[in-house]
């Protein structure tokens, strides 16, 4: 009887097939990824369930940092609206703002938290000092002196003919007066829809909310 | 092609054997390559997109017609205190206060679920009242209770004096 012969097998592995799943996934995680936009200020949203994504066009940003203080921004591809939100600024105010530091609030990730009486200054300094300057915020709590309103006409005019959609980014410890600011800022120009920013949240088990989508779901299928 | 790898056979004397490469390339190194580039980037990635959550004002009106009428049978409000406290009554506010009580977040949506049972749909409001202490995750998060709950009407109020005094009361005492 012939004695059978073992083949010894190489103990090597074809990497092919391995490499061709890396690189697809790896071309997958290029193509969807979107880098986080640096973000000058740190503010932790609060969860909520609304599921709708935030707008990123046509946005009038107004943020509420930790310690109540308020910043506003304009989304990066509305330079024009900057503009003109800066020029109705510098007449209303009469503050005389130069044509570089108009530009200075035009430019791309611009951001003011002053009062009026400091704006000429923020806008006159290097794009690269702009994050060592501490702000004081847009004064809001004041009733008397909330210059978030004249911020807002101006961007109301400006946004004129467009949908503008103004957002409320507010940090969890943030106060409620700040809020409130911003609300009777809002309230004073008849800007009375407003989103504010969110992280997604599930909707709790058991509650009415779960219900009405479970329901919503069934009715799709 | 031959992929036993050495040896081969024997060709006889006179063939001058060319030794045959190998076209196989190891590929355990560019693997690795893919697989630390993709974990670079799923940890770059950001995966949740913020969301927005609509909020409508009501416009300010000083004219008594046009302002909202609501049964005050129905009304729950909810009265927003620091460290996270919430207060709530049903109704009116008693003058001696018997019917102001004191919850907190886990607590409070049992008792919109409850008066939003005992009343009639068409009454049931509930009323925001944000003191001057809380946070704006408190705000929000009761904001948010809302569509949790599916209540279709509410509102925030700015808190009056005297329920203002209450909670410096109440939270005093404790």
């Amino acid at each position: 009887m012939p004695k059978v012969k073992v083949a010894r097998k190489s103990t090597s592995i074809d990497m092919t097939a391995m490499c061709d799943v890396a690189f697809l996934l790896l071309s997958f995680f290029i193509l969807t990824t979107k880098f986080k936009p640096s973000e000058a200020l740190a503010v932790v949203t609060p969860n909520s369930v609304s599921s709708k994504a935030a707008p990123e066009n046509d946005v009038v940003l107004l943020t509420i940092d930790k310690d109540g203080k308020v910043y506003l921004s304009v989304s990066d591809k509305n330079t024009s609206e900057k503009r003109a939100i800066i020029d109705a600024i510098s007449t209303s105010k009469s503050l005389n703002l130069t044509a570089a530091q108009k530009a200075a609030f035009a430019r791309a990730n611009s951001y003011v938290g002053v009062p009026f009486s400091q704006l000429g200054g923020l806008l006159s300094t290097p794009t690269d000092d702009i994050k060592k300057i501490k702000m004081d915020g847009i004064p809001v709590t004041d009733t008397l002196n909330n210059q978030l309103v004249d911020w807002l006409l101006a961007a109301k005019t400006a946004f004129e003919g467009k949908k503008m959609e103004i957002l409320v980014k507010g940090d969890n410890n943030s106060k409620y007066p700040s809020f409130q600011g911003v609300i009777n800022a809002l309230k004073k120009n008849d800007l009375l829809k407003f989103q504010m920013v969110t992280n997604p949240e599930a909707a709790p088990v058991g509650s009415e909310l779960y219900r009405l989508n479970l329901e919503k779901k069934a009715a799709g299928k | 092609m031959d992929t036993s790898g050495g040896g081969g056979h024997k060709k006889g004397p006179g063939v001058k054997k060319s030794k045959k490469l190998s076209t196989r390339v190891d590929l355990t190194p560019m693997v690795d390559l893919g697989f630390l580039l993709i974990t670079f980037f799923i940890f770059t990635t950001t995966m949740s997109q913020p969301t927005g959550m609509k909020l409508n004002l009501p416009k300010d009106t000083d004219k008594p017609e046009e302002q909202n009428k609501v049964k005050e049978s129905g009304v729950l409000t909810l009265l927003l205190g620091k460290n996270d406290q919430v207060y709530y009554y049903e109704g009116t506010l008693a003058p001696d206060a018997s019917n102001f009580k004191s919850s907190n977040f886990k607590e409070i949506r049992n008792e919109i679920i409850s008066k939003k049972k005992s009343t009639d749909p068409k009454d049931f409001v509930v009323v925001i009242k944000p003191d001057k202490d809380c946070t704006y995750k408190n705000v929000v998060d009761i904001l948010d209770e809302m569509p949790i709950n599916d209540v279709k009407r509410y509102a925030t109020v700015e808190i009056s004096d005297v329920e203002y005094q209450l909670i410096q009361r109440t939270e005093g005492g404790k």
